[in-house]
């Protein structure tokens, strides 16, 4: 039922749309909102919440009513981003706003007292924000968000709002991000979230060249960074100290990175060798499993790995074997000035910051070799590439490894920041994350995941310091428990407006005249 | 320069019961363009994926010989090396370009060996020596040569997939020649050309046969093109070998008329019989022809399930 462009549609037929919206809204509200169990003295009884469940339905009802009149019926010339979006935000208010004020409206007209229902209205304020965005999210998937859904190609140009930025958003990132130490509202808190914003990019950045240059799609990226995190652990606690000696240990990270990383990069090829003939849905799958293997060898070979409880007693990195600690021979008193305990935490953060810039300049480099030119080939056409003598087996495998070996420096680092590993950091969870930057930065694109990690981990961690909505929405609002559900949902309505991501065009790796970046809509997702 | 590049002996190929290719025998020389044609479901495309490696033959023999005598068993060869080692390139009946990459792109990729060679196999394009830059610079001039030669030297930085589909199979055509190939695959460059196209793709793969003096192996509907600009012609008919032989002698063989029309039986039957002996000689449209020939008189039963692709 995707609106055509300037079609309108008559009143009955949008009354009609508003009912069946609110129905769907009550199916899903009543249950969730409006029965709760409460132990009482008594035991268990259940509380009926009706005037949130009314609430949510009326503002459904409205909001949509609002959509339709201000939204998809619109015709398509007076559609552009910036207005549909002020209409979006218009028609969400008004929703929201005659919703409440109908339920205030009703349920003061009834047994109970006005000043009850007000109070239930507000208490159910945090649900009708939620439910909102909840059946905008629904209905926009069923309908069609977009009244000009008929010119794909021109909707993703228009809506390109990053691309324009390009090299100054990307030379003001860098730059920002190579002086954040020394910011001055940085602090600890700041600089432990940048360590694991950049943790992620990294990680975004070694998936993106298995699932966004090969289109070789990997739910078991996870398995990588653990492997990177378990190499380092157990040869820094355990096995060099048995073959080298005493002097050389300060070092033993940066021994132990390279060797990291050719662990996973291993692990990365011994995936790939089983899975080499299954694409798609078939690779998710057994990627998605080998993942969950890694993890269950962790927690099962206790000998080994420590099982569940972990390995703790990591050392830290060490400034070209300068400690970073308060003693004599550490780095503070050799430079002589005074320690402070976030040394220790800004050189961490540019470690992170050098293995990032180093996985992103590699993987740019490759990309402009015929290595990456063929990877990208392959998610092109694989039997294309066959037919031009490219061996797909030995592409396919150096992507998974090469993919691997920057997830296993990410897990490294990981470990040696932690200072203690356990299974428990491995789970599923983490692929999907790391996967969800990729995609929703745009599959390929370096850029798009750095906008993406730092969104999406620095929004999940911007939602612990919401606490003036306590003023809002009352004292017993916890802004941290909407992160899932909000997140979702920014997901949902970035997948609808821009499905292939935020940054969608493709450098070419080489051009004659002139570089022009290669539509979106042009570029394959890969199949496997 | 006329040795005999491509010799396919007993070749069958069998799907369970169906026998797509049997017991075929024929040879393809350099600096010739050796048509095969038939109706569909003959077994044309299915010949071709033996040749160049997508399908593994049940039975027989396909040797490719390069002019410094090495030679080749492409049965027992994988579908990459056939295009790397043995210098064999093909190209697809629907389009298999890297619709993402632009035009210059898709041709650095089918250079992908020389490349890989040139870049210390990456490692030495990690570190960027300038071995890897030369030879990426002579890799583009190469593209833009035959860019020049397919007239799509303007459109180098643009898409492959925003080409016009007349572009599109010339660009199919001047990717696999980047791949320096000794027998070209061509599996109907010619479909769904306009006449003047059809006529520049003629132009192109004279060219290329009198100027660089490799093989074509061509598999085409349009007898325009076939009786133009082909030396030999290889007549499949069931997966069988009905004729062998020079234009002018396959347009007489009555064998050739019975499966491209079917049996006489029925009055009509002179008439297009001549129509096929008008257009072959080049007195009518075409297309007529090739309507006359797609609607036989004869009901083929089953004969195109396997005209399949890899």
């Amino acid at each position: 039922m995707a609106e055509t462009a300037g079609a309108r549609k008559s009143l009955g037929a949008i009354l009609v749309d508003c009912a069946i919206a609110a129905l769907i809204t009550f199916v899903i509200a009543a249950p969730i909102m409006g029965l709760r169990t409460v132990n009482s003295p008594g035991g268990m009884t259940l509380q009926q919440h009706w005037g949130k469940v009314l609430t949510a339905v009326a503002v459904v009802f409205f909001g949509r009513l609002a959509l339709q009149l201000f939204v998809w019926n619109r015709s398509a010339e007076s559609s552009g981003f910036g207005p549909l979006l002020l209409r979006l935000l218009l028609s969400a208010l008004i929703g929201f706003g005659v919703g409440t004020a109908v339920c205030f409206l009703t349920l003061g007209s009834g047994n109970v007292s006005l000043a009850a229902a007000m109070e239930n209205a507000l208490l159910a304020m945090p649900w009708n924000v939620a439910t909102l965005l909840f059946a905008l999210a629904v209905f926009s998937l069923s309908y069609g968000f977009f009244p000009n859904r008929t010119a794909p190609r021109e909707r993703a140009d228009a809506g390109g709002f990053l691309e324009p930025l390009g090299d100054l958003l990307k030379l003001a990132l860098l730059v920002v991000a190579l002086a954040l130490p020394f910011l001055p509202w940085s602090d600890r808190y700041i600089l432990d979230l940048a360590i694991l914003i950049l943790t992620y990019i990294m990680l975004g950045w070694g998936l993106n060249v298995v699932v966004g240059l090969a289109g070789l799609l990997d739910l078991g990226y996870v398995a990588f960074y653990a492997v990177g995190a378990y190499s380092y652990a157990l040869l820094s606690t355990i096995y060099f100290p048995l073959w080298f000696p005493d002097w050389l240990m300060p070092y033993a990270f940066w021994i132990a990175l390279p060797l990291a990383g050719m662990l996973a990069a291993l692990w990365g090829i011994m995936l790939g060798f089983p899975v080499l003939r299954l694409r798609g849905d078939y690779l998710a799958i057994v990627t998605l499993a080998f993942g969950e293997i890694i993890r269950v060898v962790l927690i099962n070979w206790a000998d080994f790995t420590g099982g569940p409880n972990g390995i703790s007693g990591i050392p830290r990195p060490t400034f070209f074997g300068i400690p970073l600690d308060s003693s004599d021979e550490g780095f503070a008193a050799r430079l002589g000035i005074p320690y402070a305990p976030i040394q220790r935490i800004i050189f961490l953060y540019y470690i992170i910051l050098g293995l990032a810039l180093v996985t992103n300049m590699v993987t740019l480099r490759l990309r402009s070799l015929p290595l990456g030119r063929a990877w990208e080939a392959l998610r092109e056409d694989e039997i294309a590439c066959r037919s031009l003598g490219i061996n797909t087996t030995n592409t396919k495998l150096t992507a998974f490894a090469i993919g691997a070996m920057f997830g296993g420096f990410a897990g490294s680092f990981f470990a040696t920041r932690q200072g203690f590993i356990s299974p428990e950091s491995f789970v599923f969870m983490e692929s999907a994350l790391i996967l969800a930057i990729v995609v929703l930065g745009g599959l390929g694109s370096q850029i798009g995941v750095v906008i993406s990690a730092i969104v999406m981990i620095g929004g999940f961690e911007a939602f612990r310091n919401l606490d003036f909505l306590r003023a809002v929405f009352g004292n017993d609002f916890d802004p941290a428990q909407y992160r899932m559900i909000v997140f979702g949902l920014a997901m949902v309505s970035i997948m609808i407006w821009r499905p292939r991501g935020l940054v969608t065009r493709r450098e070419p790796s080489i051009y004659l005249k002139e570089r022009k970046a290669v539509s979106g809509e042009l570029v394959a997702e890969g199949r496997g | 320069m006329e040795h005999q590049l491509l010799t396919v002996e007993h070749l069958t190929m069998r799907f369970g019961g169906l026998t797509a290719v049997s017991d075929l025998s024929f040879v393809a020389k350099a600096g010739e363009i050796t048509a095969i044609i038939g109706p569909n479901g003959a077994g044309k495309t299915t010949l071709f994926n033996c040749i160049t490696g997508f399908y593994k033959p049940t039975e027989g023999q396909i040797t490719l010989q390069h002019e410094d005598g090495t030679t080749y068993l492409l049965e027992r060869m994988d579908d990459f090396r056939i295009a790397q080692r043995a210098h064999v390139a093909r190209t697809f009946q629907n389009i298999r370009l890297f619709a993402g990459m632009t035009v210059l792109e898709n041709l650095i990729v089918a250079q992908h060996n020389m490349l890989m060679r040139a870049s210390g196999f990456t490692i030495a394009g990690i570190l960027g020596l300038p071995g890897y830059r030369v030879a990426e610079r002579e890799a583009t001039e190469k593209a833009v040569r035959w860019l020049e030669r397919v007239g799509l030297v303007d459109r180098a930085d643009d898409p492959a997939a925003d080409l016009p589909y007349g572009a599109q199979r010339r660009l199919e055509i001047a990717r696999a020649m980047c791949t320096d190939p000794k027998l070209l695959c061509l599996d109907e460059p010619a479909a769904g050309l306009n006449p003047r196209e059809s006529d520049e793709l003629n132009r192109l793969l004279l060219s290329i046969r009198s100027d660089i003096g490799i093989g074509i192996l061509l598999i085409e509907h349009d007898m325009s093109v076939v009786m133009e600009i082909s030396d030999h012609i290889v007549v499949l008919d069931y997966g069988e070998k009905i004729a062998d032989g020079p234009p002018l002698q396959i347009r007489n063989d009555p064998a050739v008329i019975r499966a491209y029309l079917g049996v006489d039986e029925e009055e009509e039957e002179p008439v297009v019989e001549k129509l096929v002996a008008e257009a072959v000689t080049g007195t009518v449209a075409p297309a007529a022809v090739v309507a006359a020939a797609a609607d036989p008189v004869v009901p083929e039963p089953g004969a195109d399930s396997h005209e399949g692709r890899p």
